[in-house]
């Protein structure tokens, strides 16, 4: 059973309590932006084994969207952090680079 | 290759059973093959497989990290049906289900398939509509299938539930050439096939690597060494994502666990398959009396064949309403595998940006079922450049908008 940390109102909330979001930090592309832009942004997915991002809502508790940075082969969970930021805090990244040296994802923002 | 027959069990049966050979030959690699198959679940084997019969192909080898059908192929609820909603989805479901009908003589395996018929059942007036559209799409594409209403419903599965009180059974969708097959007997039976013609199955040998020349394919690397080819196919499942990162490339598709369970086994209640969307559950009863159950997937990215438990409590919550009797039944196991969805929720089987390299995967929940035809029509693709069957499943049809969306008629995960 996944538990995660939410960010808002600090609950250790279980996953029945929460509803996945999907990857995090996806750049929106609206009218106008070209063929390959909106393949991204609309179908094309990190699916990384290993380091991971995501979105995930407290939608059972305070209801508010947060962050979560995971590892999807150990279920491991490095941190949370809020929803109003396009990447991971620097402590996390620091933490997540101890744990798994040389981790990679796609560039935030 | 010596032939299966009841001849054969007799003969051996005389001598102490000292007779049978290898099913299959453990070759250590080449340093080089025509064709590298990199997974040797059903889609990978089915590919090799017709690439040899159909094509002659034969300097072939299937390379798999663990145990031959131990992915999703040996993980599966087995359910074999073709009644999509879209063209060349009901070709390609139909090509693989018609190829089933014949798979144990083809093989000289018995691969036990099991055509008892499959309900998808209504229980929403959406699912009402839904359903008999499906009905009059698979008229016209020869598909036959039947809008049956609840009557039958319960004629043919008499331990359901019909006036449920929050979800009454309406009807069905029934395709009666539907049914089952022994999952690993799919993946033995090819790998057999695949043997006798000379090909090398693999095991234990992992790729961790894939070598290029500009935008050419030289060969993969492996925990066995390297080993040179001039095309490949990568056939991974859960794991495409992670070969194609490999290759260089990527793909529009998420790797996520899906479940299931099944019963102590109990005396045969149930000659059919019942899939029950709305509340999202499956079920039939295998040879042994096991009640087999499925339901959905879980929603996070995962690659350790786990799940969460709160996805099996909801599955069989929502099944034991429409199947009181489940209610007294004692779970025996449960497991998961990796599965890789698509936006579509329809596979992909294509070239890619690395030339000589083809890929197969975003079967998700439902591609037992497709083993006979997706091999079929990739050996095709492989040896040709092209075929009729996976034209429409291109890797770019998401960039163009050629979606083809089954995500009425995979509704629920199977
Ligand atoms: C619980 C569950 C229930 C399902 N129920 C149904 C159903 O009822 N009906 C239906 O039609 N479908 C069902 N499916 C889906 C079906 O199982 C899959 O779509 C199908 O088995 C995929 O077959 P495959 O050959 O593509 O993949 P797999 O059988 O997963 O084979 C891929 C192989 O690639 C190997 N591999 C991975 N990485 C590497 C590497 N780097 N090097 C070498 N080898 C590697 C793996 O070890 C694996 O053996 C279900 C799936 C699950 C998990
Ligand atoms: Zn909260």
């Amino acid at each position: 059973m996944l538990i995660l940390n939410c960010p808002y109102c600090g609950v250790d909330a279980d996953e029945t309590e929460l509803a996945p979001g999907g990857e995090a930090h996806i750049k929106r592309f609206g009218p106008g932006s070209s063929d390959d832009d909106f393949e991204e942004y609309l179908f094309m997915r990190e699916n990384p084994k290993g380091v991971h991002f995501e979105r995930w809502r407290h939608a059972n508790g305070c209801g508010k969207w947060f962050h979560a940075a995971r590892c999807t082969v150990t279920l491991e969970v490095f941190g949370t952090y809020p929803a109003q930021t396009f990447e991971p805090p620097a402590e996390l990244s620091a933490a997540i680079s101890a744990k798994r040296p040389g981790w990679t994802w796609r560039t935030f923002s | 290759m010596k032939r299966y027959s009841a001849f054969a069990i007799a003969r051996e049966a005389f001598r102490q059973h000292s007779g049978w050979d290898r099913a299959w030959a453990n070759p250590e690699p080449k340093k080089k093959y025509d064709v590298i198959i990199v997974g040797a679940g059903g889609h990978g084997l089915a590919t090799a497989y017709y690439l040899g019969r159909n094509f002659g192909i034969t300097n072939v080898a299937i390379l798999e990290k663990g145990w031959l059908g131990g992915g999703n192929t040996g993980r599966n609820t087995t359910i074999i049906r073709s009644n999509y909603l879209q063209d060349p989805s009901a070709a390609l479901y139909e090509k693989a289900r018609s190829l089933y009908e014949t798979l144990s003589q083809d093989l000289n395996y018995n691969v036990m398939f099991s055509p008892r018929g499959v309900i998808m059942l209504a229980q929403t007036h959406h699912e009402v509509r839904g359903y008999q559209r499906t009905a009059h799409a698979n008229a016209l594409q020869g598909v036959k299938t039947e809008w049956i209403g609840p009557q039958r419903v319960k004629e043919l599965c008499p331990i359901m539930n019909i006036d449920g009180p929050r979800y009454p059974v309406l009807g069905g969708l029934w395709q009666s050439r539907g049914g089952t097959a022994r999952h690993d007997a799919v993946a033995w039976g090819y790998a057999r096939a695949c043997s006798d013609m000379g090909m090398h199955v693999i095991q234990q040998c992992e790729v961790t690597g894939v070598r290029r020349d500009g935008d050419k394919l030289v060969g993969v690397d492996t925990n066995k060494g390297a080993i040179d080819c001039d095309k490949m196919g990568i056939v991974v499942a859960g794991h495409s994502g992670h070969l194609a990162e490999m290759a260089g490339f990527r793909l529009p598709l998420e790797s996520v666990a899906l479940q299931a369970l099944v019963s102590e086994p109990i005396k045969p209640c149930m000659d059919v398959v019942v899939m029950a969307n709305t509340v999202h559950g499956y079920l039939s009863q295998s040879d042994k009396g096991e009640m087999v159950i499925g339901g959905g997937t879980d929603g996070f990215n995962n690659y350790t064949q786990r799940g969460s438990f709160h996805h099996v409590e909801e599955t069989v919550r929502a099944l034991i309403e429409t199947f009181p009797m489940l209610s007294r039944l004692k779970m025996l196991r449960q497991w998961g595998g990796i599965v890789d969805v698509t936006g579509d929720r329809s596979p992909i089987l294509s070239k890619t940006p690395v030339d000589g390299v083809f890929i197969n995967c975003g079967w998700g929940t439902g591609g037992f079922k497709a083993i006979p035809g997706s091999g079929w029509a990739m050996a095709e693709l492989m040896a040709k450049g092209e075929s009729p069957l996976t034209d429409e499943f291109s890797m770019h049809r998401f960039r163009e908008g050629q979606f083809i969306d089954e995500s009425v008629a995979a509704g629920v995960a199977h």
